[in-house]
């Protein structure tokens, strides 16, 4: 009897050698005469613990071994894993893991699990229940679910995604679009990545829901450029979807058409607000709008478009399968429903949990993440990617919901986390927030294209000992100006990191000799 | 003004015939172009915004905006090293003063025998496993100077 055996294609366990494993468990299979049919699935998440090979069992239990290396194959085979064999490596059935037991996969509930170029694995796994269930409503039922269940935009501006598709559905135009930002620039965010390369098909039926609730007939998934493996799980799933006629003229033998295509950024930050990438997914230089008119009224090519985060998308089609209450069930105060937080930097079990909203920072670092990597203390973290303030050590029992985070002036953006030791250099960290900001200002508004190149070099005369105190005050004054002034949260917010730095690690920026 | 060699313009002339009827298909084409030629020669401008029927302003506004379109041939190999702070937290600006020692040159350049192209990048997905490189397309994770180096020589046996 052959046995099903996993080992992902995910970018992240192909960059610690995923794929060698693959190619030596075939290799080595036929050299012994062994049945093994292997499935590329999406990673589940536990990077530390990547490549992670997972054997399912004749009880439907599958039991993981991991991290595995080429050279750790044969002993495998030699333990006789495929029958759940006693192995150094063996780390038992994967969902008893402590790291994923207390987990509450919702939108992540199939990555990892199943094989994401497969449609008959994701129907077998609940997938295209929210779309059958939405086929048999009105599209405005669909969108008063999306409202109830308190689903809010995951990309970082945590704008009531109902609220935006009533906007569109109440548009009169010949033609609407559903434009998913795929542009996951910030650094500590993988959680749009793993659910594009681990289950795809999620994200384009929470797309085709999105737009049988507004009227819309095209999609766009606008994908940057340094994802190749996305694109190509994207590409699989879509040329899979058409095939079965989930997408195209007739979705689901409903009569009802949509059309969805993947469109390729080209390296530029800016690109993930959504008005620039619209100007972008037009063809022309990611240059920010100005507001109004909102993208729901006036978007893409000047016709009512709903811009959506991946996982704000790929949390539909849970919604509407499992009933808008049980999701917003989930969560703690206004943040409803589960958050895909993404653990990144310095962090010993470093990866995706999924949780309802209302966790502490301090049992996620500790209990999840088990520390730093270095194995020093903790000094600091990042939340919410480049524009995120920095939040310090004693502020750790801070709970992580999009409120609680603005009660200490941070916020969670995407829900990535940086974590930091205590060799870092906080002044250094501020300095790369604005030369970052430089690097990537599209360039329209002056107080980011400017403001964020006299930023760096406010910084640098500060460190370099001139006039110490008034130079402290110019940065305060110059992130102001920035906040105050930006046309976009690029300029708006650059500064957090840096006001953040100023305010609870001050000692950092003294003058230092050169 | 140098104008393309034969083969190179009959490349972006097919690839303008493939993506005008499209709607917004500068990006897509410019992205195509550097697939096939391996980086946007200035010289393309002008006829491909002849062939969209853009001022030649707009192309070259569009291909200097992007990080990721280049104006120069790169080297046959490229390493992007991420600068972004979950890699810099595990030590990527070490990696990369090793990578810029390593192969004499600094980012955005190319190796004098035409073999590396050295480019920052900011951010990879792979922030749970700094630092990140991607070479060529392939993505590494918890990269060290000395898997660097590793990863260097394999290229040179294989190649």
């Amino acid at each position: 009897m052959s046995r099903l055996v996993y080992v992902p294609r995910d970018a992240g366990a192909l960059s610690l050698g995923a794929e060698a494993v693959a190619q030596s468990l075939r290799a080595e299979a036929r050299r012994r005469g062994v049945a093994l049919e292997l499935v590329r699935n999406g990673s589940r998440g536990a990077y530390w613990l990547e490549p992670l090979l997972e054997v399912a069992g004749e009880d439907g239990v599958r039991r993981a071994y991991g991290p595995v290396s080429v050279r750790d194959v044969p002993s495998l085979f030699q333990a006789d894993f495929l029958a759940g064999g006693a192995h150094p490596l063996a780390l038992g059935p994967t969902e008893e893991l402590p790291w994923f037991r207390g987990q509450q996969r919702l939108t992540f509930e199939r990555v990892g699990r199943i094989d994401p170029a497969s449609v008959a694995d994701y129907v077998r796994h609940g997938g295209y229940a929210g779309l059958t269930r939405a086929l048999g409503l009105a599209p405005g039922e669909i969108v008063a679910a999306v409202t109830t269940s308190g689903l809010r935009g995951r990309g970082g501006a945590a704008f009531p995604t109902g609220i935006k598709w009533k906007t569109v559905s109440e548009q009169a135009a010949r033609q609407k679009y559903i434009a998913c930002n795929a542009d996951e620039g910030d650094s500590g965010t993988f959680a749009d990545r793993m659910l594009m390369e681990g289950d795809p098909f999620a994200l384009i039926e929470g797309m085709t829901i999105a737009a049988l609730a507004v009227g819309a007939t095209q999609g766009y998934i606008y994908l940057r450029a340094e994802y190749p493996h996305a694109r190509r799980a994207l590409e699989t799933a879509l040329a899979a979807a058409y095939q079965a006629h989930y997408l195209g003229a007739d979705v689901a033998g409903s009569g009802r058409r949509f059309d969805l295509e993947v469109r390729l950024g080209a390296g530029a930050y800016i690109c993930g607000e959504e008005t620039s990438m619209l100007e972008s997914l037009e063809g022309r230089r990611g240059e920010v709008r100005v507001r109004p008119p909102l993208p729901a009224i006036k978007g893409l090519y000047g016709q009512p478009t709903v811009v959506n985060n991946v996982i704000t998308l790929a949390s539909v089609p849970w919604i509407l399968a499992h009933g808008a209450q049980a999701y917003a069930d989930y969560g703690s105060g206004r943040s409803r429903g589960t958050l895909p937080i993404q653990l990144a930097g310095n962090i010993r079990r470093g990866g995706l949990v999924e949780r309802a909203f209302g966790l502490s920072l301090r049992e996620l670092l500790y209990d999840y993440g088990g520390g730093s990597a270095s194995g020093r203390p903790i000094r600091t973290v990042q939340i919410g990617g480049p524009l995120g303030a920095y939040v310090p050590a004693g502020q750790f029992d801070t709970l992580l919901d999009y409120e609680a985070l603005a009660g200490i002036g941070a916020m969670l953006g995407h829900g990535g986390i940086v974590v930091f030791d205590d060799t870092v250099d906080m002044a250094r960290m501020a300095r790369y927030a604005m030369e970052f900001c430089a690097l990537e200002s599209c360039g329209k508004c002056t107080p980011c294209r400017i403001g964020s190149t006299r930023g760096v070099e406010v910084i640098d005369r500060i460190l370099a000992g001139e006039d110490g105190e008034r130079n402290l005050k110019l940065l305060e004054a110059l992130c102001d100006t920035m906040v105050q002034g930006s046309l976009c949260g690029l300029g708006g917010m650059a500064p957090f990191p840096v006001q953040s730095a100023l305010k609870h690690f001050r000692e950092d920026f003294r003058a230092q000799v050169r | 003004m140098k104008t393309l060699a034969a083969q190179e313009l009959a490349t972006v002339r097919r690839i303008i015939e493939e993506c005008k009827g499209r709607p917004g298909p500068l990006i897509e084409l410019l992205h195509a172009i550097q697939a096939e030629l391996g980086f946007i020669p200035p010289e393309a401008v002008p006829v491909v915004a002849e062939g969209l029927n853009l001022s030649r302003a707009e192309v070259h506004g569009v291909v200097t905006f992007y990080h990721f379109f280049r104006r120069a041939r790169p080297g046959r190999s490229t390493v992007s090293l991420c600068q972004a702070e979950a890699c810099q937290s595990m030590g990527a600006a070490a990696l990369s003063e090793h990578a810029r020692q390593r192969l004499g040159v600094g980012f955005h350049e190319t190796t004098a025998d035409g073999r590396y192209t050295l480019e920052p990048v900011y951010c990879l997905g792979n922030c749970a496993c700094s630092p990140a490189a991607m070479i060529d397309g392939e993505l590494y994770g918890r990269l060290t100077p000395e898997r660097f180096d590793a990863l260097l020589a394999e290229d040179a046996t294989s190649s």
